[in-house]
Formats: structure tokens, C-alpha cells, sequence
């Protein structure tokens, strides 16, 4: 029985972790080896991010629930009428949690929670064929979420709390696909910015019919991104008076980005040594209509982005080998929220599935290790964005992968 | 315990291997692409500025890397191309040095004023050149391109002499990566052992011709078959193009040796010929205005003299209201300076200065719309000319009416280098013509490709060429084909050329060789740094 679990474990293993866009989901080692599923599930303080609500079905007064993850991405782009191909060379994604519950009474826990939902990192050759729309990309954003979850009863329990996010940007790209500087250097503009915040918040709801049966819900706001007076900096433009033509130097300039809303329903069912978890996530992207950037400098640019909301369907296993290790898989399917036309090489995914697999070694009865690793094969797509400023469409195949392994502690009392 | 961690250890490699992204149909291993009956090996490009990459007035990197040889050998990279070399000038300003002293100008740029304005074209003065002539490159080059070339100098033994750079016997570019000072072109590209090669060669041998105005001879009307006495003006015989270019060919294509051959474009075509109109001189000018009564009364008195004479096609007056024709001397015309002189003398206004007015006008008329004005002309029409003023000082002329006489292309006519007029350009035309039929000929009688290239360049002048970013044509700064010194194309219209070429390669030899995106490639570079 324990072979064949680990097989069937070992065959569906591989990633799970993006999801469109810019959401990297890899918010707690315990669900990423389940697929990314929690919101039904009560297992460790990873609660704080799947369901504030489920913080007081917890057995122990203290959780704490601490992890990273490294995410190998790589993409890959040619195009069989131009014979161009190219691949980006991504450093590699550290996405962190850490939450931390604390049971203040028998109908009220507190918790809190830091994470990184939200990121991309795309570093193409510079100067490839798509460098008008992208050379390298580096969004990251840090969650800050302080939970405070009650019981209403046995069946029923509400949590939430606000969530502080700080984002920061680093993004370059060519002017257009030719201008170059006086000795064919090409012209390009980067944008940089940190530390930039705002409020969100959070709020779920958990119900167990049966002692087996748990349902969850969660609901996390969009939060802007609203960067205002971030560094810019124009280079390798000519020396010239033309209007056209920005001078070279550093100026600022102001964006907006949202982290979209994003709504999970699921269900877990416990039988004997088994858990098993599904997750459906709706991913409201449509708040990403456009990229606008305006710089001091006068020069602004519009990129319409037009995404479409979006579904993950995640399905996770748990089986509770023995006292000390917890065997773990999962499988989700990741839809894109990119429509035809608006498949921008900064953000180049397509639907994806996801495998994931993982352990969790319990060292002491207070405190065990989890390991998780996640494969993400994407479809191989045939794309383009078509609205590039020149009204050039720009597109080919693309092909991705991302690898992600993680290691993480819980710790409980 | 120990047996489950490797096993571990070897599911995550497993893994890790998996991760990379693969193709289903990747196109290096697709064979979409492919090089047909062609051996890409080593590609030698022959040919003159053109091939070279000179543009803007000048040879300098970037123009060089933007040249279709190099555009087509990263293209033949993807289908067994190899290295492509090129003799690179040390910089971006483009002049060059002969032991010191600047002899090449640097590269024109395109400057605007301080509200934004385009003020033209202006020699670049950013940097000085570094580029040494006589400091000899290493190795051999697979871009033969030598600015300036005639036919006829590809097979010159000692084109390339250092030595002779100075007194204008030898190419200054060529002399730069010459294998020897006795090596001719044509020589040191075989010593290559090409397998492929490129030759677009004998634009000059009509073009100095052109740009001159149609100074020098045309050799068809002297009969004269020995290059070695041409000037750089002049047009070659037709004979001497065909036995040149016979010899060429012959020894490229020597063993089957696979190759392209590209024709010869009109020349008055070049936005060097048609920027500039036959009708420059506006009323809007004030200073022109003020002066057009004075003038066309002048004139009237020379236009009664022609009529009286039997010419009076040949008379001069200047609109009110219109864009009004310059004056230029048509050396075609009947030189009528003496029967002029004897009729000016009767009249008082003229009396003793009768004789330097009528061989000012013993050739002139009015330009129309068959003259093509040279790029260049531009910059002196309705300028003093102030040796002219001297010499008719020197007469006994007052001074001030001296300058009213002087004036270029208003009151002194634009001598024979600044216009075209219709017999140099019938003999420019007619020349190329037998050009392209040699050309053509031997491209067939040796199964080599050809490119129509003259055919691409007529659309470029009659509507444009679109390209997936908007369209190409012949307009000067504007059009995005040519380069700021009207006659060599942009580093887009290199992407032109290249890919004409390589639809010629899939005709002819079955290479199936992705083309390139025009919309990537630049076309005039704008810098304010000039003096």
C-alpha cells in the first residue's frame, strides 16, 4: 500500500504553482504538495492565507507555520516564418511564508500571516525580438496579514482581517523594435520601484456538516499597486532636439498594477488515514484592462492588457503514513487569463497543469518538517499581442516550465 | 531510510531534467528551413558602397553591420551559414585618416533646431574619426564591399595600394584590408575559396556620371574602351562593361561555384536627383520677391533678343504668384553668344557690357521639369556667387550690378554639375540598360540567381514598399529608404535587399531562408552633434 502510494505520489508529482498572470500560488509547503488546496483543509497555521476561518478548528493553542520556495522557470519562444528563437534565463523565485495562529479562547484565534502571492520575474536575451514589449521583468509583492478567526459554533466559523501589501517593480524594455542611440546601442527605458503599499483584506468562512466533511470559503480583495513618482530612466536615446525623441536620464513616473480579487470554494473529506482536498479558485483579472504608464518627461505608454478572469481547479491527497510521515500529492489545472491577441511575452503563460507532490516528517511530536515540489507543464501555445504601440503584432510559440521545491517548518503547542 | 533518499534524490533530478521546456517541432530540428542546392559555407559578398554598408556619406560600423551581406549571413546561419567577416571601420563617425589627415568626411546626421525643427542633414562632428587608412587589417574578409568600386576595379591589381591613396590611384578602403599592394578584389575574394558569393557591381560606372551633373564623358559617345584613362565621372563603354563583368562571372562561377548577381537601379530615381525641384525659387521668399520686378525686366530685354534671335523657348521670366524655375546653362543648346552679343549692343541698358551678358546666356534657359536638380544644389541656389562677382568687377562691371548678375540660378545660370538635363540622362539610362542586359545574360548563361533589384527600387520611387510597419519609399529623410546623402539605402532598405535576395535563392537554388523584418532595422540617425 505505502509502494503504491508513493508511485502513484511519484508519477503525478511535478508542479503546481503558478497561476496566470502575475499569482505565483505557493502559499504554505503543506497545500503545495496538495495541489495548492486549503480551503477546507485544517491541518497547520497555513490557514492564515487558505481560510482565516479554519485558525480555530486547530487542535493546539500555538501554530506556526514557516517555508520558501525556489522557482526554476524557464521560457522558451520561436517563430517558424522569421526563424528567430530565444529563452529567457529567469534567476530563480523565492516565494516565503510564515504565519503564525494563536488560540486566544475557546471561540477566538488570532493569527498572522506574511507572503508573497504576487510576482513575476521574466529576463529575456536583451535586445531579443520581442524587447519592445519586454527585456526583463521583477515584480514582487509582500502580504501582511494580521487574522483573527472566531467559532460560532462546532459547524460553523468566520475569519479575516485586513491585509497590508508592499509591491515593487523593476521593468525594461527597448523604445520600439529599432531606435537606437548614435552608435546602435538600443534605446530603452527602465522603470524601479520598491516599497510601494496599500490595504486589502481578507475574509472566510468555514462549515463542517459532518466530523469527516469540511467546506471552506475565502475571499481576498484586489489591491492596487499604485506606483507614483517611481524611478525612470531613459538611455541610449539620441542626442537631439526632435520631439520625438525623450532625452537620456533619469526622470520618474507613475504606474498602476493591480493584484487581482481572488475567490476559493472547497471541500475536504477525511476518511481514516486519507484527506482528500478540492479547491476552485476564481481569479478576477479582469482588473488587468491596461499597463499606463506616464513619465515626467512627457513620454507615456499604453498597454492593453484586456485579461479575462480566470479558474484553478485543484485536487489534493493526504495520506498519514504513519504517526511521523504525511505523504502528499496534488493536481490542479490552471487556465490563463490571457485572451487571443494579448499575449505579452512579460507575463508569457498559457493554461498549465500542475503536479505536486510532498512530506512531511514529524522530528518531534511539536515539530516537523514539510517538503514540497511542484512541476507546472504548460500547453505550448501559438500567440501574439497585438497591440504594441506601432500596431505591429508580435507572436510565435511559446513553451513553458516551472519547477518549484520547498521546505518548510510547523511547529506547534 | 538511506535506499528512499536516493530514491528521492534520483526522482528530483528526474525532475529537474523534465522542467525544460522543449518544442514540439523545434526549428532548428524542423527542416523547414534549408539551404536547398546551396553551400552557405562560405559566403563572399563582391560589389561596391552598396555591399560595404556605406551610408549617411560615409563608411562606420553600424552602417557596416546593417549591410544585407551581414543581414543575409545571420540569415544563412540558420541553414549551415558560417562566420561572416567584415573590415569594420574603427567607429561610428565615419571619416578616415591617411597618416594623420583627415581625407573621408565623417557620416551626415540629421539635426533639429531648439524648438524642434528639422534643420537637415549636417556632417556629423561628435567625435573625430579614428579610422587610419594605412593601418592594414588582418586576415581576409568575407565582405568584399569596396565603397567607390567601378566594375572595372574589381579585377585592378594595386586598387588597394596604400601608396597610392594620396593621389587618388588606389581605393583608401580597399587599401585598408588588401592582401597585398599589388592584390586586386576579385583575387582576394577567390583566395577565399568561396561557396557561395554575392556581386552587385557597376552602380558606379553610371552613378559618378550622375552625381557630377554629367561633367565627365560618356564613353559610349567617345568610343574610347581603355578604363584605365576613365575618370571617376565618367560613364563606361558598354563593351568594356560587358567584357569587364564576363571575366568577373567567369571566375566566380568558376567549378559551378553557386552565386547571386543584383542589377543595376535607376540612378535619377535617387532621392539625390529628385529631392530638389526644377522650381526652388518661391515668392514666399521675400528676399527673391523684392527682386522679381527688376529681374523679369531684365530679362524682358533678353527674352525680346532671344525671340528676335529665333529662341524664343528659351525665355526667362520669374511668377509673382508661383514657384518660379531656376536658370541653368543647358551646354545641349545652341551657343548663340555671338548673334546674342551683336543684338544686346544695340540696346542702351546693355551697350559695352553686351559681350559678358550674352556668353552669361548664350546657353540659358529656364529648368522644367525634365531637369533633375542634384541633392547638393540645394544649398547654392540663389547664393552670391562671389568669384563671379570678382571676375565681372575685374571687367569694368560696378560692382553692384556685378552682384545682381550673380546670383546662382537666378541671374547667373547653374552651371552643367548642379542639373541633369534629359541627353546626360538618356545616356545614364541608356548605359544601365545595356548593363542590366549583360547582367541578365550572364546570370542565365551560368545558372546563377538574379535579382530584379532595379524593378524593387522603381516601386520604392512610384508608391513604396510596405512593410508590416507602415511603407518604404525613395522621399528623402522622410521615406525611410536612403540614408542622408540620397543615395544609399538605410540599414530597413538593406533588409529589402536581402530579403529580394533571398526569395531569388528559393527560386533559383530552392533555399528556403526566413526572411527578415524590415520594421526592426533603422533608417536616418538624428543627432544634434554637429558644429
Amino acid at each position: 500500500m505505502k509502494k503504491l502510494l508513493l508511485l502513484v505520489l511519484f508519477i503525478t508529482v511535478t508542479a503546481v504553482t503558478y497561476a496566470g498572470g502575475y499569482r505565483v500560488s505557493v502559499q504554505g509547503q503543506r497545500a503545495m504538495a496538495m495541489g495548492h488546496t486549503g480551503v477546507a483543509v485544517v491541518n497547520s497555521a497555513e490557514l492564515v492565507f487558505f481560510n482565516p476561518a479554519g485558525l480555530v478548528y486547530l487542535e493546539n493553542k500555538l501554530n506556526v507555520s514557516v517555508g520558501a520556495s525556489g522557482i526554476f522557470t524557464d521560457v522558451i519562444y520561436q517563430n517558424s516564418e522569421t526563424g528567430i528563437s530565444a529563452e529567457t534565463d529567469n534567476s530563480v523565485g523565492t516565494p516565503l511564508n510564515l504565519y503564525a495562529s494563536y488560540r486566544v479562547n475557546d471561540w477566538m484565534s488570532v493569527g498572522l500571516g506574511v507572503y508573497t502571492p504576487y510576482g513575476s520575474e521574466v529576463t529575456w536575451p536583451t535586445d531579443w525580438a520581442g524587447s519592445h514589449l519586454v527585456n526583463n521583468i521583477d515584480l514582487s509583492a509582500i502580504f501582511i496579514q494580521p487574522t483573527v478567526s472566531f467559532k460560532i459554533s462546532d459547524y460553523f466559523s468566520i475569519g479575516g482581517g485586513p491585509i497590508y501589501a508592499i509591491g515593487s517593480v523593476n521593468f525594461n524594455r527597448n523604445a520600439d523594435r529599432f531606435a537606437t542611440d548614435f552608435d546602435g546601442n538600443r534605446s530603452n527605458i527602465t522603470i524601479d520601484d520598491g516599497g510601494i503599499t496599500n490595504w486589502g483584506w481578507t475574509i472566510g468562512a468555514m462549515f463542517n456538516p459532518t466530523e469527516n466533511l469540511r467546506l471552506g470559503f475565502n475571499y481576498r480583495s484586489e489591491i492596487d499597486i499604485k506606483a507614483e513618482g517611481g524611478d525612470a530612466t531613459f538611455a541610449n536615446f539620441p542626442n537631439s532636439t526632435n520631439p520625438l525623441v525623450p532625452p537620456n536620464g533619469a526622470t520618474t513616473f507613475d504606474a498602476e498594477l493591480p493584484l487581482p480579487a481572488e475567490l476559493t470554494l472547497g471541500v475536504s473529506y477525511e476518511h481514516k488515514k486519507w484527506l482528500f482536498a478540492f479547491d476552485y479558485n476564481r481569479q478576477f483579472w479582469n482588473a488587468y484592462e491596461s499597463l499606463n504608464l506616464s513619465f515626467a518627461n512627457g513620454v507615456s505608454s499604453i498597454n492593453p492588457r484586456q485579461y479575462k478572469n480566470s479558474s484553478v481547479y485543484r485536487f489534493g491527497l493526504q495520506y498519514q503514513a504513519t504517526e511521523k510521515i504525511a505523504l502528499r500529492a496534488g493536481y490542479y489545472r490552471d487556465e490563463s487569463p490571457v485572451q487571443p491577441g494579448f499575449f505579452a511575452p512579460e507575463t508569457p503563460r498559457n493554461d498549465s497543469d500542475g503536479f505536486s507532490g510532498g512530506v512531511s516528517y514529524a522530528i518531534t511530536s511539536r515539530l516537523a518538517i514539510d517538503a514540497s515540489f511542484f512541476y507546472l507543464k504548460f500547453q505550448e501555445v501559438d500567440a501574439s499581442y497585438d497591440f504594441a504601440s506601432d500596431g505591429v503584432s508580435f507572436g510565435g510559440t511559446y513553451e513553458s516550465s516551472a519547477f518549484g521545491p520547498g521546505l518548510g517548518l510547523t511547529y506547534k503547542m | 531510510m538511506i535506499k528512499n533518499t536516493i530514491k528521492y534524490v534520483a526522482i528530483l533530478a528526474l525532475g529537474l531534467v523534465a522542467c525544460e521546456p522543449e518544442f514540439d517541432n523545434p526549428i532548428e530540428e524542423s527542416g523547414t528551413f534549408t539551404s536547398g542546392d546551396l553551400d552557405l559555407s562560405t559566403y563572399v559578398a563582391l560589389g561596391n558602397s552598396l555591399t560595404a554598408g556605406f551610408a549617411d556619406g560615409a563608411l562606420y560600423i553600424t552602417g557596416q553591420e546593417n549591410s544585407y551581406p551581414n543581414i543575409l549571413a545571420q540569415q544563412f546561419a540558420l541553414v549551415g551559414g558560417g562566420e561572416f567577416t567584415q573590415p569594420l571601420m574603427a567607429d561610428n563617425a565615419g571619416g578616415a585618416l591617411l597618416g594623420g589627415t583627415q581625407i573621408l568626411d565623417n557620416r551626415r546626421v540629421l539635426v533639429f533646431d531648439a524648438d524642434g525643427e528639422p534643420v537637415g542633414p549636417q556632417i556629423y562632428t561628435g567625435a573625430a574619426p579614428t579610422t587610419e587608412i594605412s593601418n592594414k587589417l588582418e586576415g581576409s574578409f568575407n565582405n568584399m564591399g569596396v565603397p567607390g568600386a567601378k566594375s572595372y576595379h574589381l579585377a585592378a591589381e594595386g586598387y588597394g595600394n596604400v601608396a597610392d591613396v594620396a593621389d587618388e590611384l588606389a581605393n583608401p578602403y580597399f587599401a585598408r584590408f588588401a592582401s597585398t599592394a599589388n592584390a586586386s578584389i576579385i583575387a582576394d575574394a577567390l583566395a577565399q575559396n568561396p561557396t557561395f558569393f554575392s556581386l552587385w557591381i557597376g552602380n558606379n560606372d553610371i552613378l559618378g556620371y550622375a552625381t557630377s551633373g554629367g561633367t565627365g564623358e560618356d564613353h559610349n559617345q567617345t568610343g574610347n574602351l581603355d578604363p584605365r584613362t576613365y575618370g571617376s565621372d565618367d560613364i563606361t563603354n558598354n563593351g568594356v562593361f560587358a567584357q569587364t563583368y564576363t571575366g568577373l562571372i567567369e571566375a566566380l562561377a568558376a567549378g559551378g561555384r553557386k552565386g547571386i548577381v543584383l542589377n543595376l537601379p535607376s540612378v535619377t530615381s535617387l532621392p539625390f536627383f529628385t529631392t530638389v525641384p526644377f522650381t526652388p525659387l518661391s515668392p514666399l521668399n521675400p528676399d527673391f520677391a523684392a527682386q522679381i520686378p527688376t529681374l523679369n525686366e531684365t530679362y524682358d530685354k533678353l527674352n525680346q533678343a532671344f525671340a528676335f534671335l529665333g529662341f524664343p523657348e528659351r525665355a526667362i521670366q520669374f511668377s509673382t504668384t508661383a514657384a518660379s524655375a531656376v536658370v541653368i546653362k543647358d551646354e545641349s543648346l545652341t551657343d548663340i553668344t555671338s548673334n546674342l552679343t551683336m543684338v544686346l549692343a544695340g540696346d542702351p541698358v546693355f551697350g559695352p557690357i553686351a559681350p559678358i551678358i550674352a556668353a552669361q546666356y548664350g546657353q540659358a534657359r529656364q529648368a522644367t521639369a525634365n531637369d533633375l536638380l542634384i541633392l547638393t544644389s540645394s544649398a547654392i541656389i540663389g547664393q552670391p556667387d562671389t568669384d563671379r562677382i570678382q571676375d565681372l568687377i575685374g571687367l569694368g562691371i560696378p560692382e553692384d550690378l556685378a552682384a545682381q548678375l550673380s546670383v546662382k540660378g537666378v541671374s547667373l545660370p547653374l552651371e552643367d554639375q548642379w542639373v541633369l538635363i534629359p541627353a546626360e540622362q538618356t545616356a545614364i539610362e541608356n548605359a544601365r540598360n545595356a548593363f542590366n542586359a549583360t547582367i541578365a545574360g550572364l546570370a542565365e548563361a551560368n545558372g546563377l540567381a538574379l535579382y530584379d533589384v532595379a524593378s524593387d527600387l522603381t516601386q520604392a520611387a512610384n508608391g513604396g514598399i510596405p512593410f508590416d510597419g507602415g511603407i518604404i519609399t525613395s522621399e528623402f529623410v522622410r521615406g525611410g529608404g536612403f540614408s542622408l546623402d540620397g543615395v544609399h539605402p538605410t540599414p530597413r532598405a538593406h533588409a529589402l535587399v536581402a530579403n529580394g535576395i533571398l526569395s531569388a535563392l528559393k527560386s533559383t537554388y530552392n533555399a528556403n531562408i526566413p526572411k527578415v523584418d524590415p520594421g526592426v532595422y533603422g533608417t536616418v540617425t538624428v543627432s544634434n552633434d554637429v558644429n
